[in-house]
């Protein structure tokens, strides 16, 4: 019994079977990514365990708890904290403002109204932002306008952002999609840090077969809406029908 | 200082100064000659400056902070104005009992409107706004005529029970005015030097004391926790969803706040006369504040309440200016030249200010898209350049940027 379970999941647009019986199973404190060639319904499924989308029949359970019909931020607050494709920050914001919000959220819960002492008397926040910047290595940078931050760092703060929550469960969607080599190293590296230092799982969709095979501990291959198999790295490599998938039957 | 940073503080001190002096602020020009009629410093206007002063501060919390534009603030005013006038008639001609239940009303009322127009944000949520307040003008124009007034306005009679207070209060025959403990609104004292005279008036000071109050919980409010959550609505609401917080009852409370400020605006104007009418509440009302929050400077503390009395001293200064006066102005010139000159000034004032109102506010967006704060902050930015050795006392100028 994984910490995320996913079960039978269906989901249609209208003629379309976007995900067709879909089962998932993510093993605690593992890293397990989800591959699959275009139109293969990963983020589908990712939009589904979020709460972004409602899968048509189908059970979702994160830690023996049922993720369906809950909103977003609900969701996040069970302990799912999720990074985009492209990097979602607030641009407007300075850095160490950026990583205040969460510390918030985790601290506070989904509301506060607390309107009249100031940012800067919340001494545990500051401090716990300004920890994970250090943490992040960004600390050099937190009176910087988050929109001014390159690629990489954009994606390091959303990242950071993130864990400061401490969450059970960190879904990537994507993580390293229009980066430049050096920058995904970067994020490998991060990723790879992370799983070292916290106990904490990790799903990853990914197109890019360097990452997943650097970093997935489990691999679950998705074509057309359903799971062709899950495996280990090794055994997925070489395996007949992900070559099929991926390049079409006569390779 | 009052639990602000230095930079807050210094601001807040500079409107207290600038509220407390306007009487001789705005009255530079010596009674009779021909500047007089640029002072502003006659209580109506005065009083106006700074009740819409409050007006914009409340609207700029909702739409500089979460980018929510909303099209029917006038509404909360109107409410505020009536619900003000309805507490004279009854309870008691005291401005404290009017003025707070002016704001809770106003508050309930950005409760039910903000609850159903927040479903929807971008323009949806401009247009579900403006369609509220243009219903409850229409409301408040026919069917509502027993609590409005209709047409005529909601206006105090002689035989208003006013439970609260003596029956002397009406004995003389006159329906009694608004006070505070006993200080009437609508006194003045005038104090003459030389040719000058300065007028003080009670009501004036009264609005700008709670101005004063509405722009340092504003300020309070900008920087809270709650302030930064608001900001970060503006930003990003998608990255706010999945960083566990709900988005919806921020917005919520910062609609609520910003229609009680506006249902406060209200009940001063009510306070300093005490008569209610629709068109409070109508579109023209709900844009006019849009257009001082941007004017002076979205999102910065202090820009809606330069925006705010820039439009409200145009409003009554520049159309006040007919094609006599710039007859006399320009008597110097040849014949032809002056009526020249006349004709192609003319549109722009009296009752064609609007048009020079216009011009300015394409400038603003144009070229200061930060309004009259990032003008402030540039031409500070120029001293600054030119002396070297200036320490800045320019730059802490009006011109503090909400960050």
């Amino acid at each position: 019994m994984g910490i995320l379970d996913v079960k039978n999941v269906n989901k249609r647009f209208g003629g379309l079977q976007a995900l067709g019986d879909v089962n998932l199973n993510v093993a605690e404190n593992s890293v397990h990514a989800i591959i699959g060639p275009n139109g293969a319904g990963k983020s589908t499924l990712l939009n589904c365990l979020v709460g972004k989308l409602i899968p048509d029949t189908g059970s979702v359970m994160f830690d023996g708890q049922s993720v369906l019909g809950r909103k977003p931020f609900e969701i996040n607050q069970m302990g799912i904290s999720r990074v985009f494709q492209t990097p979602e920050i607030f641009g407007d914001l300075s850095v160490l403002e950026n990583m205040m919000i969460p510390c918030f959220a985790k601290r506070d819960g989904a509301f506060e109204l607390n309107a009249i002492s100031s940012v800067g008397s919340q001494t545990d926040i500051v401090e716990r932002a300004e920890q994970m910047l250090e943490e992040m290595n960004m600390a050099d940078k937190r009176h910087m306008h988050a929109a001014a931050l390159s690629r990489g760092d954009k994606r390091r703060l959303e990242i950071g952002m993130c864990l400061s929550q401490e969450p059970r469960l960190l879904l990537l969607d994507e993580p390293t999609a229009g980066m430049a080599r050096a920058d995904t190293n970067n994020t490998i590296d991060l990723l790879k840090q992370i799983k070292e230092e916290r106990d904490i799982t990790i799903a990853i969709i990914e197109h890019d077969m360097h990452v997943v095979f650097s970093l997935a501990e489990r691999i679950t291959v998705l074509a057309q809406g359903t799971p062709l198999v899950e495996d280990t790295p090794e055994n997925i490599k070489g395996h007949p029908k992900v070559r099929e998938a991926y390049l079409g039957e006569s390779a | 200082m009052l639990g602000l940073q230095k930079k807050d503080a210094s601001l807040l001190l500079l409107v207290f100064a600038l509220t407390m002096l306007a009487p001789f602020i705005l009255n530079p020009f010596p009674e009779g000659s021909g500047w007089a009629q640029f002072n502003a410093g006659y209580p109506d206007l005065m009083q106006r400056f700074v009740i819409f002063g409050i007006f914009a501060i409340g609207f700029n919390i909702l739409f500089g902070l979460t980018g929510y534009l909303s099209f029917g603030h006038a509404a909360f005013l109107g409410v505020g104005s009536y619900s003000a006038v309805w507490m004279f008639k009854l309870l008691s001609m005291n401005v404290i009992p009017a003025i707070a239940l002016a704001v809770i009303t106003s508050g309930l009322f950005a409760l039910l409107i903000g609850f159903i127009s927040l479903r929807r944000s971008g323009i949806y949520f401009s247009i579900l706004t403006l369609a509220f307040a243009q219903m409850s003008f229409a409301l408040a124009y026919s069917v509502l005529t027993p609590i409005t007034g209709g047409e005529t306005g909601l206006q105090l009679a002689l035989d208003d029970p006013r439970i609260l207070d003596s029956v002397s209060a009406a004995a003389g025959g006159n329906i009694p005015v608004p006070s505070l403990f006993g200080i009437e609104m609508r006194d003045s004292s005038e104090w003459s030097v030389g040719s000058w005279v300065f007028t003080f008036n009670n009501g004036y000071y009264f609005a700008a004391f709670i101005m004063l109050c509405s722009f340092y919980l504003s300020i309070r409010i900008f920087r809270s926790p709650f302030g930064l959550m608001l900001r970060a609505v503006k930003s990003n609401q998608q990255r706010l969803n999945y960083t566990g917080l709900n988005t919806r009852p921020y917005t919520l409370a910062a609609f609520v706040i910003s229609g009680m400020y506006a249902g406060l605006a209200g009940g001063l104007m009510a306070a300093m006369d005490p008569l209610a009418g629709a068109e409070r509440m109508f579109w023209t009302a709900s844009g006019e504040v849009v257009l001082m929050t941007i004017l002076g400077g979205v999102g910065t503390l202090i820009g809606p309440v330069l925006g705010a009395g820039m439009i409200k001293y145009m409003e009554n200064i520049l159309s006040k200016i007919n094609s006599d006066i710039l007859h006399t102005w320009f008597a110097f010139l040849p014949d032809g030249l002056e009526d020249f000159i006349v004709t192609i000034i003319y549109p722009f004032i009296g009752k064609g200010w609007h048009l020079t109102l216009g011009l300015l506010f394409m400038m603003v967006v144009i070229f200061l898209p930060g309004g009259l704060v990032e003008g402030g902050q540039k031409i500070a930015k120029l001293f600054k350049r030119g002396k070297k050795d200036d320490d800045g006392a320019k730059a802490a100028d009006a011109t503090t940027p909400a960050e």
